[in-house]
């Protein structure tokens, strides 16, 4: 289509196509949404802002029919709606795109797209019929896409395109777009947004959930606020700017740009004293198609960033230093001994902790509760011979709670009722009650939101002063270069450089070292 | 170096990891019969590839309904006995009841059917492991076989006999039995449903992520119901193509046979996990299966427990190439 893009409308006219009324939602322990209203107009982009624990997810599974709601109205073009389960909200024209790609990858791209209304022929599969259909939506989308090949043959990327195709074919009406971009790169972000910017202006109303406040004032035409489980307010995006959006999001109770400006200071910090020995040494440590042999010391009080792309051996170089994966080459020394950390526990007993990047799958158990995810490291390393007692846990829970701010503050809560961030801070206390002298965070900020982050960041700043040694790993360059005292740099699965924290050191800089691989 | 060289592997493999292990299984049958026809003599003919399929017409209607539950990423360890309590239900209904066969066949499918329905909702409905609740039907299904009688009932009824011994002759004086004739129209039936109809690319998806095919709103909880149910109907389908075979029914018939199956679809090249394979190569796991069996007949010295051996060693190289080409599945 080459027609000029509709002008962003600065008002919405006409009748909304989804509206959403006085919402309430309870989870045991938690009461996630209280009274939230939000209107989705035809053709505009609306963006769905708020802290972790706000209420976005829960609010995106009301309306798509994942969780139905306590109390409250849906209207969908007029008529009340009450939705049982996902397939009735996708026959309203609500569709869901997720944060991961939730499609089936050992099928085609056009079976993916298609699947569950292949055109048919006699009752069977009109199989020529259904790549043509696939390749035409593909093309009309302005996308570019063998659509015979399976869906695991392609990036992440793409196959989170595939997944908006599908769900534009569903004839939406209503798209809903859940953090799409969290692992995107620059231009696959832009490809996204070319994509969600043509089906706005074909008259789809897109709901848009993201943490990063530049592609809201980039893409975006109104946004709603939550806060707390409470709506903030609706706005037009023009009359607002990003300080008084994350003002609207976090409340007048913490100053969040200032907080930030001031661990900006800190980070800069001198390096700690070199000369003593490293608290650990890898020489040579390497291990067979996950990392080559890097070198790396980390001196007690020391935050290293580690820097790279997605799949650039970060989580694989930190994996050798927990023991979660075996060094096959190089060595390993902590306070300059020979260690050989051959499983997670030796590395624990060795007082090294890791925050996974995987909170869900490899770190938190959603059943327990926060106070029993909280105790889970401790017990471990009494053994569990010797039990904590229940007031020891309690007390231990209220404490960590109180200094990470977890919300909602209740140590029984389950887990798996939390939202992002609150489950990173969870986890965080996990593994600070065990008093580490090494804390690998792998991607402790990701998916979460700015107050949450600049709480953590804070931490990471406040252990490192009092002597803890920090590998802090993040594909954010301005967090990395904000806490840590030297950046290592990864590339196609090797340490390419580590660059001292100056005041000459600049993303651009970090970048040029990821591009070229140079060491200076 | 390595992404030069690394790349159009990778993208030769995305493409054809599913139908690679396919061409593994045909190249392995390939290299037996030739192997067989070297050592053996009498070996080197079409008749003796018919007699496997004769002698495992009713595995391969059993291990088709298997390859549809393994397709979806779930087990069914009750088409043994499902196998054993139709041969059980036929002789019981011809013999004793004095039922025509015509009427006893569709009581005995259905029953099958039910029976896999019946599984396949409670695995659906009360989130349980199909493995648990296939296994406490293996275990009802052949209790219920003694129910019938402790003893085997032996079949007298003529139309039975006479279908038993029904020769379908071909071509070059070549012959098949009928269950041959039936097991193939099952497997083209399969292939048809698998791969040209919307129930069978829902099996697929279902095995490449249960959780997306349900947010993509396909009809998970139906298709898991039918696909039991299809496993149970072939096993009853399976179990009268036994009973002409054995012309008795009994409760020891088809011990251990849901295991066969099993073997049989991953040597063809299903993945337990869900999601790829083809019933074309449970056919030929089958029919490695059965030719194993004739080669160590044709040798004469050994065991026939050397079957299971072999079958139980290819299980294993099968399962170590699953891994090797599915593993590239899970990287991200």
């Amino acid at each position: 289509m080459t027609a000029p893009p509709t002008p962003r409308t600065p008002t919405p006219a006409g009748r909304p196509v989804l509206e959403a009324r006085g919402v309430r939602k309870a989870f045991p322990g938690v009461l996630a949404l209280d009274g939230v209203d939000l209107r989705l107009f035809p053709g505009e982009v609306h963006a769905l802002m708020g802290e972790n624990g706000a209420g976005k997810s829960t609010l995106i599974k009301v309306l798509t029919g994942v969780h139905p709601p306590d109390a409250g109205t849906v209207t969908v073009d007029g008529t009340p709606r009450r939705f049982a389960e996902p397939l009735e909200a996708q026959h309203a024209g609500i569709s869901t795109v997720y944060q991961e790609v939730n499609l089936c990858p050992n099928l085609s791209v056009a079976e993916n797209i298609l699947v569950g209304r292949e055109p048919r022929r006699f009752g069977l599969v009109h199989w020529s019929a259904l790549h043509r259909r696939a390749a035409q939506l593909i093309t009309e989308l302005e996308l570019d896409l063998d659509v015979r090949r399976p869906l695991s043959a392609h990036s992440l990327a793409v196959q989170q395109l595939v997944a908006i195709v599908r769900a534009v074919d569903v004839r939406a009406k209503v798209l809903v777009l859940d953090e799409p971009t969290s692992s995107l790169d620059r231009d696959e972000v832009a490809q996204l947004f070319a994509l969600v910017r043509r089906l706005r202006d074909r008259g789809v109303a897109i709901l848009f959930v993201t943490h990063f406040l530049d592609q809201v004032f980039d893409l975006c035409d109104r946004v709603t606020v939550l806060r707390n489980g409470r709506l903030e307010g609706e706005y037009r995006i023009d009359e607002l700017t990003p300080v008084t959006l994350v003002h609207r999001m976090v409340g007048s109770e913490l100053n969040t740009l200032d907080e930030l400006a001031e661990t900006s200071h800190t980070g800069t910090a001198a390096t700690p004293e070199s000369a003593e020995t490293p608290f650990l040494s890898a020489r040579g440590l390497a291990r067979t198609g996950s990392i080559q042999p890097y070198d790396l010391d980390i001196h007690r009080g020391e935050v290293i960033g580690l820097a790279g792309l997605l799949g650039s051996g970060r989580t694989e170089a930190a994996r050798l230093l927990f023991g979660a994966d075996h060094a096959d080459g190089g060595e390993l020394r902590i306070h300059g001994e020979r260690a050989a950390l051959r499983s997670p526990r030796a590395a624990i007993a060795h007082k090294i902790a890791f925050c996974s990047e995987n909170r869900k799958a490899e770190g938190l158990i959603g059943e327990l509760t926060v106070r029993e995810n909280i105790v889970l490291a401790l017990q471990a390393a009494r053994g569990w011979t010797r039990p904590l007692s229940r007031a020891r846990q309690d007390e231990i829970a209220a404490r960590w709670i109180e200094t990470l701010d977890i919300r909602p503050a209740a140590p029984e809560a389950q887990v798996r009722n939390l939202s992002g961030g609150n489950q990173q801070k969870v986890l965080l206390a996990r593994w600070l009650l065990t008093d580490p002298e090494l804390l690998i965070l792998d991607e402790p900020t990701r998916g979460i939101d700015i107050g949450a982050k600049t709480e953590i960041q804070r931490l990471v700043t406040r252990l490192a002063a009092e002597g803890t040694a920090v590998l802090f790993i993040s594909a954010e360059l301005e967090e990395v270069l904000r806490l840590s005292h030297r950046v290592g740099v990864l590339r196609d699965h090797r340490l390419v450089a580590t660059l001292p924290n100056d005041t000459t050191l600049t993303p651009d800089r970090i970048l040029g070292a990821i591009a070229t691989g140079a060491t200076s | 170096m390595s992404t030069t060289l690394t790349k159009p592997l990778q993208r030769f493999s995305a493409r054809h990891a599913a139908r690679l292990p396919l061409m593994v299984t045909a190249t392995l049958l390939v290299a037996m019969f030739s192997v067989g026809s070297l050592q053996y003599e009498g070996f080197f003919s079409a008749q003796v590839l018919l007699n496997v399929l004769i002698d495992n017409g009713f595995l391969l209607v059993v291990a088709i309904g298997t390859t549809f539950v393994i397709l979806t990423g779930g087990i069914d360890l009750s088409v043994g006995s499902m196998v054993a309590l139709s041969t059980m239900l036929t002789a019981w209904l011809v013999e004793q009841n004095g039922l025509p066969l015509a009427a006893a066949v569709p009581v005995v499918l259905l029953v099958g059917a039910g029976g896999g329905a019946l599984m396949g909702w409670v695995i659906h409905a009360f989130e349980i492991q199909p493995f648990i609740v296939t296994l406490a039907g293996m275990f009802l299904a052949r209790g219920l076989c003694y129910m019938i009688s402790t003893e085997s009932i032996s079949i007298t009824d003529p139309t039975t006999t006479t279908i038993a011994q029904t020769r379908v002759l071909l071509p070059g004086g070549l012959f098949v039995s009928p269950a041959v004739v039936i097991a193939l129209v099952v497997l083209a039936l399969a292939f048809v449903v698998l791969h040209h109809t919307r129930f069978g690319r829902t099996v697929y998806a279902l095995g490449g992520n249960e959780s997306s095919a349900r947010l993509m709103g396909l009809p998970v909880g139906r298709t898991k119901v039918m696909v039991y149910a299809v496993s149970g109907l072939c096993s009853a389908l399976g179990g009268l193509l036994l009973t002409f075979y054995m012309l008795s029914g009994y409760a020891l018939h088809a011990v251990g046979m849901e295991l066969d199956a099993i073997a049989a679809a991953v040597i063809g090249g299903t993945l337990l996990t869900g999601g790829s394979g083809f019933v074309l190569g449970t056919a030929l796991g089958v029919t490695v299966l059965g030719l194993i069996q004739t080669i160590i007949s044709f040798q004469g010295t050994l065991s026939s427990w050397w079957t299971r051996i072999v079958i139980g060693g290819l299980l294993f190289v099968f399962i170590l190439l699953q891994r090797l080409f599915g593993g590239s599945r899970t990287e991200h």
